[in-house]
């Protein structure tokens, strides 16, 4: 019987996942982490609570299915955490859930489920993998587009890719939460997770100020023509594009265009000013085995929730994990830290963490 | 996958047939209250009795001795709570409570009770690396100021055994009431009241192949102690409640059998715990086995190996078809080291990765080996992975 270890955490899509995969006639074993918490905030952290591995575990009773917790808190205070901490202290905008999905899912916890003797690890991410027809494993954007999850699945190695399934990405959500509900899961109407699992429920911004001062101080808010227009209340409060909440007052709409760390300056501009459409990428993977050539047009995502815009890409070294993406128009909140993910159509392609963004002479 | 291996006789046995079988008619045939004066009410009553005359007939005590509990937890809580709070009103001045770090919770946590709300003071004996206690350390310590003695007979984590006898005769030169946790002990350990002069005896059915939800204590006539359960005055004023009958004669059952098997399972199940033994401290670099190596329950196998992550062992043993347990497991992911190894002075490189092996009855050779089989290589497994995080 081929073996499946399902990576659970007590929410619908990876409990429908688990039973899904019972269903397709797998022998099913599901298995959690046991994730950083903050000192003392144990019980408000969103997953991996007491409460969610109760959850979990009342899960896979009603599925009938053998249920381990793994510790990891360490490795992923380590690898996700202080990356996110370190990462607002460089300067950037860090994406913690792609580190976590590099470090923690699709690598140690990848390890455990093969130790247990599994062919294959499941999760319940919204996305859907085939074969393509000269044996690679490739990812397409799931069934259900608003709760695609391909972008922060570019990590994953083709290796490993090859042994890990997706059950839930074959159906729109709503399917999702009716078997769950059909089937009498306890979690069929849990809310969606949105905010990071390790935040208690806060504002990140609120979690910052307690880790990673040191590039948290007020500043000014400048022009992109140079002129002081205020006061900020430290970089970390803001994001790229952002136009609400700036304190200051203009005639015209002013966004966020920068975030100079090197000053502790805040870069202001009005809609013209705002948007880059060059990117450097790095660290990237490359799902499809290898890119389909040196220089070649495709769709990226920049943001989890922006839309794939239209690009050109070129290989910036010679075993392509550095690229240089060119957009064909502005795009309004490129990110230094978040990935920028390339796709054929629907079909991801690969991905890399954004180095640096800038904008082209205009014509 | 194959055939599932239960090496966890230590946390419960299976029920045994003829003990299920003795159980049936109690719940809807004769399923009167033994308190009721009518013929409904005599069944029970007699069948309460009889079995109450079966437990105390194996350890030598009188029927009025023997208290039925829920659980042998309920026996640790009456015999600590009872004793201490009878004794202070009785005998003014005595204030402290004896008792060792590698107890069961049930006794530890009641004496953390009685400390931090009933103003008692707890004296914490030492033990040896292998979780004994010393008579002489205990007799050191033996004076008019305390309340009770609570040492356990067997140690449920690493098997050691206690040298009761020599403990409990100090304590009643003394004059000092002396209990006992012997839940895990009594499936295999002698015991004679009458010749081993303890005041108070825990016990529990589970453990002996009879069912969850039933224990007793033990209590030697003249021995002052209060009820923690007051009521309708059921077991002679100690333990109120309606009498669980189907599972009081179910325990008695239970115990019945013993008397009758007990050598034959320890022949049965100390060739197997042996082998298990050599076997893997031979196969098992970096292993040592925790408790002592020739006073032990005779069931019981217990290690440590270092730099392994123990809760990691089981679920790995568990996917391989082996049910198996650890003195730091935890069903959260949350491991800490187990007080009673490190009480026993290990280092947490070696606490975190803990095994306990318990035999049974229906234990067999190719088990055995078919675990001391593929041991090695989930080790190594683990090594590797733990050295990951």
């Amino acid at each position: 019987m081929t073996k499946v270890v399902v990576a659970m955490s007590g929410g619908v899509d990876s409990s429908v996942a688990a039973h899904l995969l019972k269903e397709q006639g797998y022998e099913v074993t599901g298995l959690m982490l046991r994730l950083w918490s903050e000192p003392g905030k144990e019980n408000s952290n969103r997953c991996c609570t007491p409460d969610s591995v109760a959850q979990a575990k009342k899960v896979a009773s009603i599925l009938d299915i053998p249920f381990y917790v793994i510790d990891a808190k360490d490795i992923f205070y380590d690898k996700v955490v202080k990356y996110f901490i370190d990462g607002y202290a460089d300067g950037i905008t860090p994406n913690p859930c792609l580190a976590c999905n590099r470090h923690i899912r699709f690598d140690l916890l990848f390890n455990h489920a093969m130790a247990l003797g599994a062919d294959f690890m499941a999760t319940g991410h919204y996305v859907q993998k085939f074969v393509r027809d000269d044996g690679m494993h490739l990812l397409r954007r799931a069934i259900d587009e608003g709760k695609d999850q391909s972008y922060v699945l570019h990590v994953i190695k083709q290796d490993i890719l090859r042994k890990v399934l997706f059950p839930v990405g074959e159906h729109p959500k709503s399917i999702i939460r009716e078997i769950a509900s059909e089937i009498g899961l306890p979690v069929a109407k849990r809310p969606d997770s949105q905010d990071l699992c390790f935040l208690a429920g806060e504002d990140y911004r609120t979690f910052l100020q307690r880790y990673e001062q040191s590039s948290n101080l007020p500043g000014n808010i400048i022009s992109t023509n140079h002129q002081v227009l205020g006061t900020h209340t430290g970089l970390h409060n803001y994001t790229i594009g952002q136009r609400k909440g700036l304190g200051i007052t203009t005639i015209d709409p002013y966004f966020v265009v920068k975030k100079d760390y090197q000053t502790n300056s805040l870069v202001v501009g009005d809609a013209r000013s705002l948007g880059t459409d060059r990117l450097i990428a790095t660290e990237v993977e490359w799902s499809c085995g290898s890119p389909p050539s040196l220089e070649f047009d495709a769709l990226v995502k920049t943001r989890y929730t922006s839309k794939p815009a239209a690009a050109r890409i070129k290989m910036s070294n010679e075993n392509a994990s550095e690229v240089m993406i060119q957009f064909y128009d502005l795009q309004r909140d490129i990110t230094p830290g978040q990935a920028a993910v390339i796709y054929d159509s629907d079909v991801m392609l690969g991905g890399g963490i954004i180095l640096s963004t800038d904008r082209s002479e205009l014509p | 996958m194959s055939e599932k291996t239960y090496f966890d006789f230590a946390a419960t046995t299976p029920v045994d047939e003829r003990v299920v079988e003795a159980m049936l008619p109690y719940f809807n045939e004769k399923f009167g209250n033994p308190s009721s004066v009518h013929l409904y009410g005599q069944r029970a009553e007699y069948a309460v009795e009889t079995a109450r005359e079966i437990v105390a007939d194996y350890i030598n005590a009188e029927p009025e001795e023997i208290i039925f509990t829920s659980c042998g937890s309920e026996s640790n809580n009456l015999a600590l709570r009872g004793v201490t709070l009878a004794r202070r009103h009785h005998a003014n001045g005595t204030n402290t409570i004896i008792t060792s770090k590698v107890e069961h919770h049930a006794v530890s946590k009641t004496a953390e009770q009685l400390r931090q709300f009933f103003g008692f003071g707890i004296d914490w004996l030492p033990v040896d690396d292998f979780g004994v206690v010393n008579p002489r350390t205990l007799k050191s310590k033996l004076n008019s100021s305390v309340a009770l003695v609570s040492l356990m007979y067997a140690n449920n984590e690493i098997g050691s055994i206690n040298d009761i006898q020599t403990m409990a005769e100090l304590c009643a030169k003394n004059n000092i009431p002396f209990h006992t946790d012997a839940v895990q002990a009594a499936g295999y350990l002698p015991l004679d009241v009458k010749k081993t002069p303890v005041d108070l005896v825990s016990l529990g059915a589970h453990k002996l192949y009879g069912p969850k939800g039933v224990g007793a204590l033990f209590v030697r006539n003249g021995t002052k102690i209060l009820p923690t359960i007051t009521g309708g005055g059921q077991e002679n004023g100690l333990r109120a409640g309606t009498h669980n009958v189907p599972y009081i004669v179910g325990f008695a059952k239970a115990i019945e059998l013993l008397k009758v098997e007990r050598q034959a399972r320890i022949e049965h199940v100390e060739p197997l715990r042996n082998h298990i033994i050599e076997g893997v401290l031979e196969k098992i670099s970096g292993s040592k086995l925790t408790g002592h190596p020739e006073n032990r329950l005779p069931q019981h196998a217990s290690f440590v190996f270092k730099n392994v992550d123990g809760n990691l062992l089981l679920s790995m043993l568990d996917e391989k078809g082996f049910a198996c347990s650890s003195g730091s497991a935890c069903k959260t992911g949350n491991p800490e080291p187990s007080e009673v190894l490190t009480e026993i002075g290990l280092e947490r490189e070696w606490s975190l990765g803990s095994l306990r092996i318990t035999l049974g009855t229906t234990t067999t050779k190719d088990q055995v080996d078919h675990f001391l089989a593929i041991l090695p290589n989930i080790i190594d497994l683990n090594r590797s992975l733990t050295a990951k995080r």
